[in-house]
């Protein structure tokens, strides 16, 4: 318990890697908190590569994480751009009135 | 050893408090706050690991500008106060809760089981392994990896920001009526002829013009 090891720091990341699925399920505010539980997924998933990096010796998976921050930043700025076109043209961004498609 | 593990606990604790708050908060002003400090005491974790660079890039780039970037949206389209609207629906009677909860509490458990079950297996590890070497900085031995090894996968990515930068200026760009704008292309072609008139000026006449 008080020496901490690799489990530790992927149970952290399986902790916050659940919140942010929950934070999809359950979310009716806006598609901003949405995309805000994506950047949680994806820091749980850089959770896990420098645990495992740091813990096996190889610098494989901080190079790797660094080309996930790369993308979760690229991500982040078009999904944005997607939502302030779609705000401007329909003056709601609340999940359970974005229903165009029918899904 | 104990302050590695105590720092831990506590840094796990923040990050995981915030990243419930990110998802419950009423306010999203308030859910982008919590995002940054999730990002904080994840990187905090970063540094303590021994990771720093990741810890310092990831403040750089997720606090000064994701996040940054969140808020200014959230400003922006002022849809920061939703009064009422937490976790409430009206077109499904909120079954989505239980089956949301459901399905997380699986995957989780998925993920445990997968932490528990993972054995320390060194032949399988040891065939694209770069040590890292603890004689250089942490930063130091990313840059030699980084230029070389993953020379084409780091100009990749920079081609993927560039698309996203493209891409956000293309589907927010609106063309507006009514604004005067310069015409860099009618002021470059100007001519003397058109642009100067020479004039002879009589006695005790002043000059008219744009007679």
């Amino acid at each position: 318990m008080l020496s901490i090891g690799l489990g530790h720091y992927l149970t952290l990341a399986a902790i916050i890697f659940t919140i942010g699925v929950v934070g999809i399920f359950l979310n009716r505010k806006n598609v901003i908190v949405i995309l805000m539980s994506i950047e949680l997924i994806l820091l749980a998933v850089n959770i896990n590569l420098v645990a495992f990096s740091i813990f096996i010796n190889d610098l494989s998976g901080q190079i790797f994480t660094l080309f996930i921050l790369t993308v979760a930043a690229a991500e982040a700025a078009i999904g944005l751009a997607i939502i302030v076109v779609y705000f401007r043209n329909s003056d709601t961004i609340r999940v359970e009135e974005i229903k165009n498609l029918k899904g | 050893m104990i302050a590695h593990s105590v720092f831990f606990y506590i840094f796990s604790l923040i990050a995981i408090v915030s990243a419930v708050m990110v998802t419950v908060s009423k306010n999203t002003v308030h859910s982008v706050f919590f995002l940054i400090l999730d990002f904080i005491s994840i990187s905090c974790l970063f540094i303590m690991i021994g990771a720093e660079f990741l810890g310092m890039i990831m403040l750089i780039v997720y606090v000064g500008a994701v996040a940054v970037l969140f808020l200014f949206v959230v400003m922006m389209l002022n849809v920061a106060e939703q009064k009422g609207q937490w976790f409430s629906s009206r077109w499904d009677g909120g079954t989505h809760i239980p089956v949301g909860l459901l399905v997380s509490l699986i995957i989780f458990f998925e993920l445990i089981i997968v932490i528990g079950g993972w054995k320390y297996k060194p032949d399988l590890l040891n065939s694209l392994s770069i040590n890292i070497s603890t004689e250089v900085t942490n930063t130091r031995s990313i840059g030699n990896v980084l230029y070389t090894d993953y020379i084409h996968l780091f100009q990749i990515s920079g081609m993927i920001l560039l698309v996203a930068m493209i891409g956000a200026i293309v589907l927010t760009y609106r063309e507006r009526v009514g604004v005067k704008r310069q015409s860099y292309v009618k002021q470059i072609s100007r001519e003397r002829d058109e642009g100067v008139d020479l004039v002879e000026v009589e006695k005790n006449k002043g000059v008219k013009i744009d007679a």
